[in-house]
């Protein structure tokens, strides 16, 4: 027979998502929610003691019992969970793709054998969509506000149109290299069909690249960005603002990189601070798993389609 | 034949002298043996766990007294030839041919009575799990709620409350603390922190104690002090005495203020000074408070002394020149020191997006810092902010 504590162990299996706060190094995140979900496991009751016969000495003996030995059921204290220590006294919890201190945003992590489906992550191509707030005027060391400033700048001469152009510069660029490491001759039938299907894109190592750039928001000396990139870290990122600046022939830096989107995790899912407990992270994960297994029927539902369309032009 | 046998002292203590037998007689076995006609109870061949064998009686038979050693390996059921002496030559031994003791034999009482059986309790182990059903001691203490696991993880702690005697040592001292006035409730608690508080002379304890009464601590403040700083009687009374002249000194209090202080922080008493004097210094350097408002803070919030200087450092710097509080409001609501840095910061932004975010007494709409910092989530989003607490956690979101 299970405890309360081993069958909440067994559902805690999957993947969720929490939003990470900026200043919060990554790492203490995992330590935080690992540690909460021990203590929410420990709070549980636990399995009721084994007994055992024992033979014990009582202060007054009878006949019957001639060594003044009677027998009573106690319970056995080498399982009590003051002997044994808690019944779980760690829970694998992984983190998908990582966030740096300074950024914060929505972060994968995996439970139990959610860790496994974190490695498939990595491999695939799918994309993660970025806020960026810079400020024109200053250039940080490390692109950031938090580093020191090395140069300053005007910055009246930037209009919406000019900032317009520059994105639009770096869009093409990107575009070009997302070309270039599909590793598909683009004279080829198939690189036609993979573009069409929307799938044509880097396989495998890349640099960082941009599949989609635009400013959601302009008033100097302040201006958002929207990304949807791969393979990249917040710092390529902070180094995309500064370069907009230089292009610019000012000067910016970045004062947040928030992560708004990580493949199908959204801001929507993610788990807030006051959420990390194992009552909010159990319904994420069944919310994943739901999600998940209607993807895959709808997967295989268009499968299915495609190979009745592919066999009827087959036929004709 | 007169053989050593291997003697297992059934003592309580972790590690048991084991004296290894120079020459080892194993068991022979006849091809044919006669059941006795007398009354036969059958033996098992290894104890059931936990059960004292002085109660099962023995069966009598006809064979040879032999001596079962039931830690050799058994595989099947072969004859074994019998050795005399180690030492002697020309002796074969085939250990193929050792039969494996049948659960339902009959054996003889003079064999029964010197049959050699492994001790219940392993001679040493990693864990008190071998050892709290067959000790007193460990019985009791898991009785009290002390936390055994925990202390075995610490070197020696394990071994030294094995050899621990409940009625001598641990009783006394138990008994010593709830006289001080600490709770039944509290008491596992104390051993679980502080173990060496039960190898502490008593007289030493009851010496500490007096000390502390004779400082003008009240009886009710001692006994919270010990429940609270378990470490507190280990040290000696001239080490008390330091750091009660130390603190008096240095923050410049008065004996009232002082014993107020230690009374309601009392691991004050057990830490270092050096990490309290540094404190002191960044309050005074790099905080920019005075003397009488470090004093007013320290009143306030003794964990101020204690507290990570580099989060404090963070959280004043935020408080003073993002939120623009001076020195005298902070001084005045000196619990925001003492808050989680995140909270402080999405609370200010919240009510800055809501444009709610007055720190002056002298305007309107003023919110004190300890109406920012204390109420929890929901009371702070209804009452301060006047929002839901679903738009708090989207803003949170936005950061």
């Amino acid at each position: 027979m299970a405890s309360p504590a081993a069958r909440m162990f067994r559902r805690l299996e999957g993947l969720f998502c929490v939003y990470k706060p900026p200043g919060i190094p990554w790492k203490v995140v995992r330590d935080t929610i690992e540690t909460k979900l021990l203590k929410g496991l420990d709070a549980l009751p636990p399995l009721p003691l084994p007994e055992q016969i024992r033979f014990l000495a009582q202060p007054c003996s009878n006949a019957l019992t001639p060594k003044g030995l009677s027998a009573s059921s106690v319970p056995v204290l080498s399982k009590h969970p003051l002997v044994t220590g808690s019944e779980f006294k760690r829970i694998s919890v992984g983190v998908g793709h990582r966030l740096d201190t300074l950024s914060s945003g929505v972060m994968v992590l995996g439970v139990g054998n959610g860790n496994k489906v974190l490695n498939g992550l990595h491999s695939l191509q799918v994309t993660r969509d970025y806020t960026l707030e810079g400020e024109f005027g200053s250039a940080t060391d490390d692109f950031s506000h938090t580093g020191r400033i090395v140069e300053r700048s005007t910055y009246d001469h930037i209009t919406q149109d000019k900032l317009d152009r520059v994105l639009a510069m770096l869009q093409g660029a990107n575009q070009k290299a997302l070309l270039t490491y599909a590793n598909v001759d683009m004279r080829s039938q198939e690189a036609y069909e993979m573009a069409v299907q929307g799938i044509l894109g880097p396989d495998g190592k890349s640099p960082p690249i941009l599949k989609g750039l635009r400013c959601i928001r302009f008033q100097p000396p302040n201006f958002t960005l929207e990304v949807q990139c791969l393979n990249e870290t917040q710092k390529y990122l902070r180094k995309v603002v500064h370069e907009i600046g230089l292009e610019l022939r000012s000067t910016a830096f970045c004062k947040g990189v928030r992560r708004t989107r990580d493949g199908t995790f959204t801001l929507q899912d993610a788990l807030t601070r006051d959420r990390w407990k194992p009552a909010d992270v159990l319904s994420a994960i069944r919310q994943y798993h739901a999600g998940h297994r209607q993807g895959k029927q709808e997967y295989k539902s268009q499968e299915q389609q495609d190979a009745t369309t592919r066999e009827e032009l087959q036929s004709r | 034949m007169s053989t050593k046998m291997a003697v297992f002292c059934v003592r309580r203590t972790l590690l048991l002298p084991f004296k290894s037998c120079t020459q080892v007689r194993l068991c022979c076995t006849f091809p044919t043996r006669l059941p006795s006609p007398s009354c036969t109870t059958w033996t098992t061949s290894r104890p059931p766990p936990g059960h004292i064998l002085t109660q099962q009686s023995r069966s009598y038979s006809d064979v040879t007294a032999r001596h079962q050693v039931d830690y050799l390996p058994t595989t099947d059921a072969h004859q074994l030839t019998l050795i005399e002496d180690a030492g002697q030559p020309n002796t074969s031994l085939d250990l193929d041919a050792w039969s494996a003791p049948r659960a339902l034999e009959e054996i003889s009482e003079e064999e029964a009575a010197t049959m050699l059986l492994p001790p219940a309790i392993p001679p040493a182990s990693a864990s008190l799990q071998d050892y709290v059903d067959h000790s007193e001691t460990l019985t009791k203490l898991v009785q009290l709620g002390v936390h055994l696991w925990r202390l075995q993880q610490r070197p020696h702690v394990g071994s030294m409350l094995l050899r621990l005697d409940f009625h001598s040592h641990v009783a006394p001292r138990l008994l010593f603390l709830k006289e001080t006035g600490v709770e039944d409730s509290r008491l596992g608690h104390v051993v679980s922190l502080n173990p060496f508080i039960l190898t502490e002379d008593l007289d030493k304890l009851r010496a500490r104690v007096h000390y502390l009464r004779s400082k003008k601590f009240p009886a009710e403040e001692v006994a919270s002090m010990v429940s609270r700083a378990p470490y507190l009687l280990n040290f000696s009374v001239e080490r008390l005495d330091n750091r009660l002249g130390f603190y008096q000194q240095h923050l410049g209090l008065s004996a009232a203020h002082t014993r107020q202080i230690l009374a309601r922080l009392p691991r004050l008493l057990c830490g270092s000074l050096e990490p309290v004097k540094e404190n002191l210094k960044v309050c005074e350097l790099e905080l920019g408070f005075k003397t009488k408002e470090i004093q007013h803070i320290v009143l306030v919030v003794p964990k101020v002394l204690t507290a990570n200087k580099r989060k404090l450092t963070q959280i004043f710097h935020f408080v003073h020149n993002t939120m623009k509080v001076p020195h005298h409001l902070i001084v005045k609501f000196p619990q925001v020191l003492n808050s989680k840095f995140l909270r402080v910061r999405e609370r200010h932004l919240f009510l800055q997006y809501l444009g709610k975010d007055q720190y002056d007494p002298a305007q309107a709409n003023y919110v004190s810092l300890q109406r920012l910092v204390s109420p929890p989530d929901q009371v702070f989003c209804t009452e301060v902010a006047q929002a839901t607490l679903g738009d708090f956690g989207l803003f949170q979101k936005t950061l």
